[in-house]
């Protein structure tokens, strides 16, 4: 406790340059491939290889040392203020899609169906959410419902807030039966979502000519719940990595960071959902 | 030694003797503060002449009207590349460096908090940048729609060519590496701090990073954000800022500048403390109103969010926006007020000496005081319907970066230099330095103020001829800015090689360890400092407060 030596500094990192150099090749490969360019896509590959490559190799090299006891209190306590200020950081980029949904609905959509702009451009515009806008940019198209498909998915999501803390409380109590189960259920939820927002995506595309480019329909929609099935998409494989470590016998009621981490990264991700459902969905 | 075997060595020492890596991996694979704050330095430098010869191109550009030099997009592309250079290449990453140097010696902490998330955020940051600057030799050219990237203009062919989702992506890894960066700082200071120091005993250089690095936390995102929607319109055929499909181009400033004018504030917020803590050791007196220094900035980062459609008076807005906007934004000028009163007052009756830190330091306080009171011209709404978009609002910035954030950098390099290297720099050429760098970057900008109250706009790379008499005065005094800046890269290298060869003392400067703990290390600093956290702080900077 007196001294700072306690408080684990490693004196070298590979992994961080390497992460950066895949991470680099693939967006520039993807810049490529928005340009045309047919290196485009070997380039997306290679980056994304050498990406999942440092997240496996640097992850496995972390849970190692964890569970060498290299991390004292302290070290514990600097992830978790890292992993918090992370998740504020996803809060915030969320907010940027939440906010531009506001936006266009309270301010920019009712702009153009009034004043000069109603009479002088687009007379036959009626400025009502939802819309594609006055041009009727992408064409007809139906808007999506909140009780079939999203209603189940909220209820997915909520049991797997449940089922996920129920393993929490598994962990705490040295009852690994308990944390398993817990994380098993928690991550199938977590793909199921994931499986009945495809069969959304699907059913919007082929059935009801909902599309990316329905306008700003289109855009908030498929931006808000494409982004957040992607969270859903990291969270479930980061619960993934936690259940395979559970199961070689890692983390103690002391120590489990990782375990946490990814709680609260999937609490975030089902708050974000609620939000999304109320005003994406509902409203 | 292995690393498990550091676990369980908890009463001996031998392993912070460990000293650096040999050769070039060592700077890749580093983890250890110092080299990553040297590292962020250096690279902040190199990009400053980076930067700084786009802007050699735009005042030869300048120096008469008519073409002379190159044709207007490649113009265009040289003031956008510059800001976006200078901002994410040069000034932020700078201070990131000091931030990496200062905070763990400054509250003994052995070592940032997440060391190898320290050096992730350095990669990322040359990651971005060269995606970046990659642009240049692109078909079409670097992006030359302004730094600020507003749609729809952004989105045209002819203003990107091949360039906009480079740039794009270069956006998402300088926002990586800048949150990171922030994560790293704020894990550090509130969990690496000696036991001895509460938190309003921390130098105020510590403060002012802490706040900026919540301030990075919460607006990079909201770039990342903004860029994402252009790139989706662009090519995934969204239509966020197309009003044809129901969005709003003005949509986009309104998240840039959310972003944007935050933006700005985490580029002085630590020229601030930097300022506050350079003054008080010259002056040879505690800082006055260190606990309404702390609360000032807190106060300028919350103003900072609640401000920012001040850069879009003349976009159409409605008059209670207006209204609201303009005296929100004059109310920045009381904690900022605050600040300039305190760092006068700290030297009111010091026992002042002017060694170049000190000079580039006073020079600071004068001439960004200067850019806050065209600041505060530009926030009364219906003024600004004159500034906007001219050369004023350009001297306007360029005051509150460059003779601000610039000098302080200036000035933080030869403060803390003898300390980081224990060499000497040459004091007459750093005196020769401060004084060719005062007087050419008045003649580079004051001119501007007079160009834009005539009506000369921004980002154009000709001019009507009534123009031509104080473009020409400005583009001297830029040239002769620039050159005065190899200077300073001599200095830096003939100090880091021996400087003047005179042994350094541990505090450096005259009773320097009174104000912070680093003055209280060996000079040179060696590898692994404060391995054990001190037993007791200095408190000389929080006096005036108890």
């Amino acid at each position: 406790m007196s001294t700072n030596s306690t408080y684990y500094i490693p004196h070298k990192a590979t992994w961080p340059v390497i992460g950066t150099v895949g991470l680099m090749i693939m967006l520039a490969g993807f810049a490529n491939f928005l340009n045309g360019s047919s290196i485009g896509q070997p380039l997306m590959i290679v980056g994304l290889l050498t990406f999942i490559t440092m997240l496996v190799g640097w992850f496995s090299l972390q849970a190692k040392e964890s569970e060498s006891g290299m991390y004292n209190h302290e070290v514990g306590i600097s992830y978790r203020h890292g992993m918090m200020w992370f998740i504020f950081s996803e809060i915030v980029f969320f907010a940027v899609f939440f906010g531009t949904l506001w936006y266009t609905r309270n301010l920019s959509v009712p702009w153009l169906g009034e004043g000069a702009t109603k009479e002088l451009l687009w007379p036959a515009f009626d400025a009502t959410w939802p819309t594609n806008g006055p041009g009727k940019v992408g064409g007809e198209f139906e808007p999506m419902g909140a009780w079939g498909l999203p209603f189940l998915n909220t209820l997915l999501l909520l049991s797997s807030g449940v089922t996920c803390t129920w393993a929490h409380h598994g962990l705490l109590a040295k009852n690994r039966g308990q944390l398993i189960k817990g994380l098993i259920a928690t991550v199938a939820l977590g793909f199921l979502f994931v499986c009945f927002q495809a069969i959304e995506y699907h059913e919007a595309y082929t059935e009801m000519g909902l599309t990316l480019g329905s306008g700003v329909y289109g855009s908030t929609f498929f931006m808000l719940t494409g982004f957040h099935g992607f969270h859903v998409c990291v969270g479930a494989i980061i619960l993934s990595v936690v259940l395979f470590r559970s199961t070689r016998g890692h983390f103690s009621p002391e120590n489990h960071f990782a375990f946490e981490a990814a709680a609260w990264y999937w609490h975030f991700v089902d708050v974000v959902w609620l939000g999304l459902f109320i005003f994406v969905y509902l409203m | 030694m292995s690393a498990a075997e550091d676990a369980h060595d908890h009463h001996d020492d031998h392993h912070h003797d460990h000293g650096p890596e040999k050769g070039l991996l060592r700077w890749i694979i580093t983890t250890n503060h110092k080299d990553i704050g040297t590292l962020y330095l250096l690279f902040a430098l190199t990009m400053f002449f980076v930067g700084g010869a786009m802007a050699m191109v735009i005042r030869a550009e300048l120096f008469e009207p008519g073409l002379q030099f190159v044709d207007p997009a490649f113009f265009n592309s040289m003031t956008t590349m510059h800001a976006l250079v200078m901002v994410f290449g040069a000034v932020m990453p700078a201070f990131v460096g000091l931030a990496n140097w200062q905070i763990p010696l400054m509250i003994g902490a052995t070592d940032m908090a997440l060391p190898r998330m320290n050096n992730m955020s350095f990669w990322m940051l040359v990651a971005g940048v060269l995606l970046l600057a990659s642009t240049l030799f692109m078909e079409g050219g670097a992006p030359n729609g302004g730094w600020t990237l507003y749609p729809p203009l952004v989105l045209q062919p002819i203003t990107v060519g091949k360039a906009l989702p480079f740039a794009i992506f270069s956006v998402h890894l300088l926002g990586i590496s800048s949150i990171m960066g922030a994560i790293n700082i704020i894990a550090t200071i509130f969990n690496m701090r000696a036991p001895a120091m509460k938190l309003m005993d921390m130098p105020l250089f510590v403060w002012t990073w802490l706040i900026t690095a919540f301030l990075l936390i919460a607006v990079m995102p909201v770039f990342a954000g903004a860029v994402t929607m252009l790139l989706t319109d662009k090519f995934f055929h969204t239509s966020f800022f197309n009003a044809a499909g129901g969005g709003d181009p003005v949509l986009y400033e309104h998240i840039f500048w959310f972003f944007g004018h935050p933006e700005v504030y985490i580029m002085i917020l630590p020229t601030f403390g930097v300022a506050s803590t350079i003054i008080p050791v010259f002056a040879r007196k505690p800082l006055f109103g260190y606990a309404s220094m702390v609360w000032a900035t807190a106060s300028i980062a919350f103003l900072s969010f609640i401000v920012w459609a001040h850069h879009m008076f003349t976009v159409g807005m409605p008059i209670a926006g207006e209204l609201y906007f303009m005296y929100a934004t004059m109310i920045i000028a009381v904690p900022t007020g605050v600040k300039v009163f305190n760092w006068t007052a700290t030297m009111w009756k010091g026992a002042m000496t002017f060694e170049t830190p000190m000079l580039f330091s006073i020079a600071f306080v004068v001439l960004f005081t200067l850019g806050g009171f065209t600041g505060l011209m530009m926030s009364i709404a219906p003024s600004d319907f004159q500034y906007h978009d001219t050369y004023f609002i350009v001297a306007h910035f360029h005051y509150t970066l460059v003779p601000a954030s610039v000098f302080i950098l200036m000035a933080a390099g030869y403060f803390w230099l003898p300390k980081w290297t224990g060499n000497m720099y040459n004091e007459k050429i750093g005196q020769l330095h401060f004084w060719l760098s005062v007087i050419s970057v008045n003649i580079l900008f004051f001119p501007q103020h007079f160009l834009g109250l005539a009506g000369m706009p921004r980002r154009i790379p000709d001019y009507a001829v009534q123009f031509a008499d104080w473009n020409m005065i400005s583009s001297v005094g830029g040239f002769i800015f620039g050159a005065s800046q190899l200077l300073f890269l001599y200095i830096v290298i003939d100090t880091i090689r021996g400087g003047t060869g005179e042994k350094v003392s541990d505090e450096v400067w005259e009773d320097a360890s009174k104000h912070s703990l680093e003055w209280t290390l060996p000079t040179p600093l060696p590898y692994h400092t404060w391995t054990t956290p001190p037993a007791s702080v200095p408190t000389e900077h929080v006096l005036d407060s108890h």
